[in-house]
């Protein structure tokens, strides 16, 4: 596996045992890891194929803690790999050999529930289902819900800005965070937003979330928690195409109806699935549509009948619609499996995560079938239908020579596919080091060196996170340089007044 | 005084650029509908958006749609009016509170100021909406962020960073929004005669509730008068305001539940879907003040401290209220504040209360230059906050100190 990281510092490698020494009077008992052992758990995150024992691993219990070891490392030009449960799919937490990863798992605390309000306090470590176990007594609940939800932490979420099967209806991370603490690379701890709504001056929230890591370490994140729908039922179709089925979400969306979940599956997947849980997926469908209508009660019986109507309208050979929530779970449970059910039949698989508009999909999944035939991969399909976020699972065996390199190479032509159709390359999972070097093709290089510039305002020696996202690192001296044309004003037709 | 007004990006690059390498400031604007808002700007030229105008693609059945900055706000409304959709979070019009003709407004300025109304309690602000943006930075150069999908991570997120700026980092030339369908049916349930404490507690509660409020505001009784709608319902005392949407047999359904629940705390009147329009429009667009001429300030808190804010000051000075936002966003018109317009009272209120921000929405040139008109940030927030001005607009050229003070 090759992978340009940048280069490991050589002073900060000579001084190891002194920045472990001072690192661990900031952050005292357990809290510094440094055996190799001790390391090697560390060495890599959800996207397993790449992997880098860290300089040394920080667990920090305080904001102090994380204050003081920012300060530290902003000081002597030590970098920080920030990690939370390192269930990223994009590499975002990958270490590097010179970088101190910063182990956010500690900050496991429910701070503060507020009923009243709709919110709740938490610290950046609880899992993205523990802050909806902590509500759920009063039937509330956090919308995002990313498929690692058992494991991913919320301060991942904020740094990923995470999806999951109800952002269509309830938005992304982003749309369900109210405010943040994080401590900026210099050690200075600042608050954004809160309980109440929007922020002052600039959305700085809004860049926080989804930064990866590369602005700042978030210490307590306030969200917007929802009252659970009084009912939700879903409705499971099988079609004889994927044309069929695309067609039916667009007839669903057409009719002003924004389904809590809508998820698709082809063939493979549905198999893969089906062998898997055994929960009487159609084997023979092309395409297969779950669509989850949640809300009160009248509402969700009379929506369901529409899409029902529609499925049969678009040539649906199998229909099946919830009658209690044992049934509609099941329906759910060969999607959620999904990805671990096509895990047992290839050695390993690689997860693609771009989005395209919705109408290009049948295009799309003809063009993904030619490229199987060529790479000779196979590949199963889901898709969270209604945004348009494809989820390609390229089937390999990282034991055969050059199969690895093969499906990169596919995934990579996947996503050049998805935004020369009109999409983007990641939908949800980031860009981390995955789709670092094919930004430039979604992005020209002055797009790139204004977001380059973002992280200048926040870190301009480059010391959190480097290597993730951006495919170049360049000097933020280099980039604030202006380059000036003097001279007449320009269009001198241009009314003016 | 100069007013360029070009009609493309590629003129917009031109002037900007321009602009930049003589060190120019530029006063940039649409329709000029909240000029009264942010510090009084003293550029020698003015870059007026207007002609930079035109949706480019709207494709209904994939909830998205594109429009050059210059758009008028109301030409987008009504073509999607016409598909059954709209911009959910129900931008603010701000002609009533400027004593000008409705209608106004560019979908540039409405991304500017991150406009929102009554529905950000479910759906969110500008910010939530916008998928993504084509922009002439400070520097001079175009760059773009995000796209036209619903679901995006790829690199920095600038669109959210341009919403609220007003027009302080960049030109947005040209934007991506996220539309939704349009509720087919709408109604308000409105309970009588609360005094503020308690019409914010049964707001909250009902926000709680399984039964998807969208629109949850208090009118006390000296501001009922000025929405007739509302106070023919509450007989002319405060009136407590709960609204419902989506198809009719679901609104129904819920308004049957909520009464039901909320019934306990006094009469529940309904306002029918055009009442219910009307009604909701004037929360949204600060209407009960429209005609005082007094400093307005709109005051986003935590939603059940919204009351204590408004008790700290009371008796102090004279103003009225008002609150959206299930208690959280507060409207104040003060009528005789000082020289300083409450602004001190008020955010040493806030504070107290647990946070927020207060923004000038009118104020004289005189009050707008000698207050804060938007809340001042702690120390290294402020720092970070210029530092990614500079980031944009080295040379302090785009809007200078309209949002933060020198920059």
């Amino acid at each position: 596996m090759t992978l340009a990281m940048p280069k490991p510092k050589d002073d900060v490698l000579a001084k190891r045992d002194t920045i472990v020494a001072e690192l661990r009077a900031m952050v005292p008992g357990e809290g510094v890891l440094s055996a190799e052992d001790a390391l090697k758990p560390f060495e890599t995150d959800g996207l397993t194929a790449y992997r880098q024992i860290p300089l040394v691993v920080v667990l920090p219990e305080t904001v102090e803690q994380v204050s003081r070891v920012l300060r530290y490392c902003h000081a002597n030009g030590i970098r920080v790999v920030p990690r939370g449960s390192g269930t990223s799919l994009s590499g975002g937490a990958l270490p590097l050999a010179d970088a101190v990863l910063l182990v956010m798992s500690k900050f496991n605390k429910v701070l503060d529930i507020d009923f009243e309000n709709r919110a709740a306090v938490v610290q950046p470590g609880v899992t993205n289902l523990g802050v909806s176990n902590a509500v759920v007594h009063r039937g509330f609940y956090y919308a995002p819900d990313p498929s690692s939800q058992i494991a991913c932490s919320i301060g991942g979420n904020v740094a990923e800005n995470a999806g999951g099967v109800h952002c269509l209806k309830y938005g992304l991370t982003a749309n369900n965070v109210l405010g943040v603490e994080m401590v900026l690379v210099t050690g200075e701890v600042i608050r954004l937003g809160g309980k109440h709504l929007d922020s002052e001056a600039y959305d700085l929230l809004g860049l926080m979330t989804g930064s990866e890591g590369l602005l700042g370490v978030v210490t307590e994140v306030t969200v917007r928690i929802l009252r659970t729908p009084e009912t939700a039922r879903a409705i499971l179709v099988g079609f004889p195409s994927s044309e069929d089925a695309g067609q039916c979400v667009a007839d669903i969306i057409a009719a002003g109806i924004i389904p809590g979940g809508m998820e698709m599956m082809d063939k493979p997947a549905i198999n893969a699935a089906e062998d898997f849980v055994q929960v009487g997926y159609p084997r023979d469908a092309e395409a297969l549509l779950i669509v989850e209508i949640d809300g009160p009660r009248r509402e969700v019986e009379l929506l369901l009948e529409q899409v029902e109507e529609m499925a049969r309208a678009n040539k649906a050979e199998t229909i099946r619609v919830s009658k209690d929530d044992a049934e509609r779970q099941a329906f759910w449970a060969g999607r959620k499996a999904a990805f671990p059910a096509v895990g047992r039949i290839t050695p390993d698989y690689y997860c693609m995560d771009g989005t395209i508009p919705r109408k290009e999909m049948p295009k799309v999944l003809a063009r993904i079938r030619e490229l199987s035939d060529t790479y000779g991969l196979r590949v199963a399909n889901v898709f969270h239908a209604g945004d348009g976020n494809l989820h390609p699972l390229i089937l390999y065996d990282a034991n055969e020579p050059h199969q690895l390199e093969k499906a990169e190479a596919f995934g990579a032509d996947i996503l050049r596919l998805c935004v020369e159709v009109g999409g983007v390359l990641t939908g949800e999972h980031g860009v981390g080091v995955e789709k670092r070097d094919l930004m430039p093709t979604m992005f020209s290089k002055d797009d790139l060196a204004q977001q380059e510039r973002v992280k200048c305002a926040f870190d301009p020696d480059h010391l959190l996170n480097p290597g993730k996202m951006f495919p170049e690192l360049h000097r933020c001296a280099e980039l604030g340089r202006m380059h000036v044309h003097k001279g007449q004003l320009p269009f001198p037709d241009l009314p003016r007044f | 005084m100069a007013v360029l007004r070009p009609d493309s990006a590629e003129a917009v690059l031109e002037v900007v650029a321009w602009a930049a390498g003589e060190e120019k400031p530029l006063e940039v604007y649409g329709h000029r509908s909240k000029r009264g808002i942010g510090r009084p700007l003293q550029a020698e030229y003015e870059l007026d958006l207007s002609r930079l105008r035109g949706v480019t693609l709207y494709e209904p059945e994939e909830l998205v749609l594109t429009a050059k900055a210059g758009t008028p706000i109301s030409e987008i409304e009504s073509l999607l009016v016409a598909h059954n959709q709209m911009l959910a979070f129900e931008p603010m019009d701000f002609g009533p509170l400027n004593g000008a003709a409705r209608g106004r407004g560019t979908i540039g300025g409405m991304l500017g100021a991150n406009s929102s109304g009554p529905r950000r309690i479910k759906a969110g602000a500008a910010r939530d909406h916008i998928l993504g943006v084509h922009a002439v930075s400070g520097r001079g150069e175009s760059f773009k962020s995000g796209g036209r999908v619903v679901k995006n991570v790829t690199g920095y997120d600038l669109s959210k960073a341009l919403a609220g700026s007003w027009g302080t980092l960049a030109v947005v030339t040209e934007m991506t929004v996220k539309v939704l369908p349009r509720p087919k049916s709408e109604t308000t349930l409105v309970v009588a005669d609360l005094a503020d404490p308690q019409a914010v507690s049964v707001l909250c509660q009902a926000m709680g509730t399984p039964w998807e409020v969208s629109g949850a505001a208090h009118l006390p009784e000296d501001v009922v008068g000025e929405v007739p709608d509302a106070a023919f319902a509450s007989g002319s005392k405060a009136a407590t305001l709960i609204r419902l949407e989506g198809i009719a047999q679901s609104v129904d359904y819920r308004a049957e539940k909520l009464t039901a629940q909320i019934g306990r705390v006094g009469q529940v009147t309904v306002l029918e879907r055009d009442a219910s329009v009307a009604v909701w429009r004037a929360v949204r667009d600060g209407e009960p003040f429209g005609a005082t001429g007094d400093p307005v300030w709109r005051v986003s808190v935590v939603p059940n401290t919204g009351p204590a804010v408004i008790a700290a000051m009371n008796e102090r000075r004279a103003f009225r209220h008002y609150y959206d936002w299930s208690g959280g966003l507060l409207w104040i018109d003060v009528e005789d504040g000082g020289a300083d317009g409450l602004a001190r009272e008020l955010r040493v209120a806030i504070a107290a209360a647990g946070g927020g921000h207060a923004t000038l929405m009118r104020g004289s040139p005189a009050l707008r230059a000698a207050v804060a008109p938007f809340e001042p940030q702690p120390e290294a927030l402020a720092a970070l906050s210029q530092r990614l001005k500079a980031q944009f607009d080295p040379n302090n050229i785009l809007n200078p100190g309209r949002l933060l003070a020198g920059a």
